[in-house]
Order: structure tokens, then sequence, then C-alpha cells
């Protein structure tokens, strides 16, 4: 495995054009700017069984919906985060906190949804499978992990609450649109096919054998 | 009974945005041994700045507050009825206030309760008379994503070659570090149930993360195993959260519970870094925090 090195920090505006995202490569630390929303467990159930795979026709509110989030999607990136949101006073919303959740959650809706909405980033913690690992190559888009718990840090890069969807499914589970001047995180999977959690677990699998293969 | 609501509103306010000393201690001395320009490295100085951005801006550390869990020791005749109507009270009003996020979940409706206030067991609260006349409340906020990756092997268990020995224990908690890989938002602490029952070694392993990360077990055969799961769990290169590196576990806390002829269960419950715990202890009139 090549150790990868932090390198200085590149800045990127969404949306993301592919030949910005196809240079980038593991280890690469990045500061993102423009607009991003979140998804998680509900938002990915939700958008899978509704519009990809759909049992029904979807309804008017939620196609309404859809092409709102097709047009500020363009190029660009979703975030898993269930953020800690204080309701202003005079109106509007404040982030208080937002660290990422853990993306595996999302592997089995992943692929299909970067390809609908034809994502340009995924940004998340702990890293995703092989099935967004391809569909980073064929979109092509990068996974981009964000520091687990650093949720005060990354609320300072947010700059403004644009808008709120889906609200009822409780304000984690929200698709909050928020437009983030600086937010830090690092690729650890490019769309050349490289995952630096599938080096790590390598890695880590020969040492286990290692530690088990000692008996006292 | 004493109005205690803003004590225990305090407690879940500095529960929530205040990492304790020996953590961050741990973290910044992590953050050394780690190489220069690593992406290890970025990671523990970014947890290190966002305690301090949590502090400065009275903000949670993390978004994801957890489940909050109150350990209270009462004095004789308190009212457990009434403490644990304040202590409910005072978690809605922490959520209101975007100390805590709003994290029950019921179940089958999937609806968010908004106020942190789901059926009896949310938030969880034990309680036991003691015979000091203090009170004593113990808060731990354990996040989602480290309590997923908690696991429990039931030995022998011959898929990782353990038997019912501490050998087959050490066995079965390196397995669970390197299944966690970085998921449990590494680097986390462990703590391990020998013994005991499904249910009572997973609460047991869990109150464990109330200890300060540089105390040792009084056995010393079990001290000797905490200190030598940590070196090994840190051993296998998993990293900050799992971005590779030498630190993947701060601590290890073993408890050891008695169980059946029949049963010989390993528990391990995983804390985040951000193992968020705060003590209050009213004595007479006066109350402190530590």
């Amino acid at each position: 495995m090549n150790e990868p090195v932090v390198t200085d920090e590149i800045p990127l505006t969404l949306p993301l054009r592919d030949s910005e995202v196809k240079e980038l490569t593991l280890g690469q630390s990045i500061r993102l700017s423009g607009t991003l929303i979140t998804a998680r467990d509900e938002a990915h159930k939700w958008l899978v069984e509704t519009f990809i795979r759909p049992a029904s026709q979807p309804s008017p509110k939620d196609l309404d919906i859809l092409a709102q989030l097709r047009s500020l999607l363009m190029g660009g990136a979703i975030y898993h985060c269930g953020p800690v949101v204080e309701k202003k006073a005079e109106g509007g919303y404040r982030i208080l906190a937002a660290g990422p959740t853990t993306s595996a959650r999302e592997e089995p809706y992943e692929a299909e949804v970067m390809q609908f909405l034809n994502l340009k980033a995924v940004i998340g913690k702990g890293g995703m499978g092989l099935r967004t690992l391809e569909a980073c190559q064929q979109t092509p888009a990068v996974y981009l992990h964000a520091v687990g718990g650093a949720a005060a840090l990354i609320a300072q890069s947010v700059t403004r609450v644009v808008d709120v969807f889906k609200l009822e499914f409780g304000v984690p589970e929200a698709l909050w649109v928020l437009e983030v001047r600086d937010f830090p995180a690092v690729v650890t999977m490019d769309a050349k096919g490289n995952s630096l959690h599938e080096q790590v677990r390598a890695v880590s699998q020969i040492e286990l054998q290692r530690l088990m293969a000692r008996n006292q | 009974m004493k109005d205690l609501h803003q004590a225990i509103l305090e407690l879940v306010r500095q529960a929530s945005l205040e990492l304790p000393e020996d953590v961050l201690d741990a973290l910044k001395k992590a953050g050394q041994r780690e190489k220069d320009h690593s992406p290890a490295q970025m990671v523990l100085s970014a947890i290190v700045s966002n305690a301090r951005a949590a502090r400065e801006r009275s903000v949670p550390i993390c978004q994801d507050t957890g489940t909050p869990i109150f350990y209270v020791k009462y004095p004789l005749g308190m009212s457990t009825r009434q403490l644990r109507e304040q202590i409910r009270a005072s978690v809605a009003e922490a959520t209101r206030r975007g100390f805590l996020r709003p994290n029950a979940v019921d179940s089958v409706s999937g609806l968010n309760s908004g106020d942190n206030l789901g059926g009896e067991d949310f938030p969880l609260i034990y309680f036991e008379e003691h015979e000091n006349e203090d009170l004593i409340i113990d808060l731990l906020l354990k996040g989602g994503g480290c309590e997923n990756v908690g696991a429990q092997y039931q030995l022998p268990d011959h898929s990782i070659g353990a038997g019912r020995d501490l050998e087959g224990v050490r066995r079965a908690v390196l397995h669970a570090v390197h299944q966690a890989q970085g998921l449990g938002c590494a680097p986390g602490i462990l703590g391990v149930v020998i013994g005991g029952d499904r249910g009572s070694a997973y609460a047991a392993s869990k109150k464990l993360f109330l200890r300060k990360l540089d105390d040792h077990h009084p056995e010393p055969v079990l001290a000797a195993l905490e200190h030598r799961l940590t070196e090994e769990a840190n051993q296998l290169l998993i990293g900050p959260m799992g971005f590779g590196g030498l630190n993947t576990v701060l601590a290890t806390k073993i408890a050891a519970l008695s169980r059946l002829p029949a049963s010989y269960f390993v528990t391990v419950s995983y804390m985040c870094w951000a193992c968020r715990r705060k003590r209050m202890i009213l004595s007479g009139e006066t109350i402190r925090y530590e």
C-alpha cells in the first residue's frame, strides 16, 4: 500500500466538472464550497422506493421535490449527515453541529442514487463498498471522508441553510440544503477504482492473522 | 424534593459540549505518535480543534448526541419517581436548546418524538440507592455509529479459534476491532465484559466507559489483559477514522461477571473518540460537576 500523504488543501467548488473529479487521488485533502444536500437512511430509502424502483406512481409533491433536488444537485454532492439544527426566532434555521454519519448503511442504495442524480461526490464517514466504488468510476464521482464527530468544526463551514425537504422524516433524517464554504474532507475513494478503506482493511487483515497465529 | 431541573440541564450541556480532559489529553498524545502529514495526524488534529470549537461556540461536540444513559446513585428516602421526572424534563429542555439532537425514533412508525423522550427507556436511567447522603448522577452520551459496531461472542467460537479462556477473550476482542475498522469513529475505547448473560453483559460493558482512560483493573491479570488488548488493537494499523495509522484504540476496560456453566460470552462495546461522560454531585446544597 502506498502511504497517502496529506497534501496542501485543494479548493473545490460545486458543481464539480468530470475532469476535476477524475484528477482527485487518495489522501488528498480538499475544501469544498457551494451547495450540498444532506441525505441519510430515510432519504436514500425514499429516493430508491419512490423514484428509482417505484411500487406506485410518485405523488406530485414528491415529483416537485425531485425536480428541485435534480437542479440543486447537478454536478453536486450529498452528505451523509443528521445535523443538530436550531430554529431561529426570526425564522429560518441555523446548523449547530453537522458531522458525518456512517456511510456503509447506504451501500445498498448509493450506486443507484449516484447514477440517478448524477452526483459527483458523496460525503460521509467510514467509506463504502465495492458497488459504490464501481459507481464512482462510472459516474464519475468521488467519496469524500469528513472527520467523524468533528461536528462543531464542520458546522463552522456551513454559511446558510437554503432549504429543507422532507422534514417529516425528523430533523436528523430530513434533506437539508446547505451552503458551505471550505468544508474540510479527504478523498478516500477516487474515480479510478482506488479505495483507502480497501487498502486499510487488507493491511489490518494481515496484522490480525499475525496476532491470531500467536497463541498463549 | 429539591428542584434539580437546572442542575441536570447543566449536566447535559457539559456532557454534550465538553470533551473530558483525560480523553482530550489521550487524543493529543495520539496525534504526536502519528507520522507527520499523514491522514491519521490530520484527523487527530481536527478532533482536537473540534473540541475547542464546540466549547467556544457552545455547540455539541458531535451531532449524534447518542442515547443519553444516566447512572443515578441516590440516598435513602429520595424519590426515584421524582428524579426520573426531573431528568426527563431536563432532557427535553436540553433538546429544545440544541444541546441534544432529537434522537428518539419510534421503531414501528418511524416517527421522531422531537424531544428525546421515547417510552420508559429513552433516555435510559439506572437507579441505585447508596449509603452516602450525596446524589451522584453520571451521564454517558453514546452515539449510534459506535453502538452499531458492538459485538457479542459465544465461546468456544471455532471460526476465530477462541476457546473458553482469556486467550479466547483476546481473540474475540481483536476480531471485533478488526470488523469495526474505522466505523465506530476510531480511535475508540473498548468496554469488554467476560461472562454474564447477553443483557447484563452489554449493560455492564457500557458502564465501563465511566472509568478514566488511565486507570487499571484492580485484578493484575485483567489489568494486564486491558493493556495488551490496547497494544495489539493498535497493531492492526486501522488508525483514526480507519485512515490507517498507529492509534486505533485509546484504552480498553474489562469487567468479569459470573456466568452460567453453559454460557461464556465475550461482549465488546465500542465507544467513539467522542467519549462524552460527565458527573454531577449534589452534596447538601452544593452542586459540582466533574
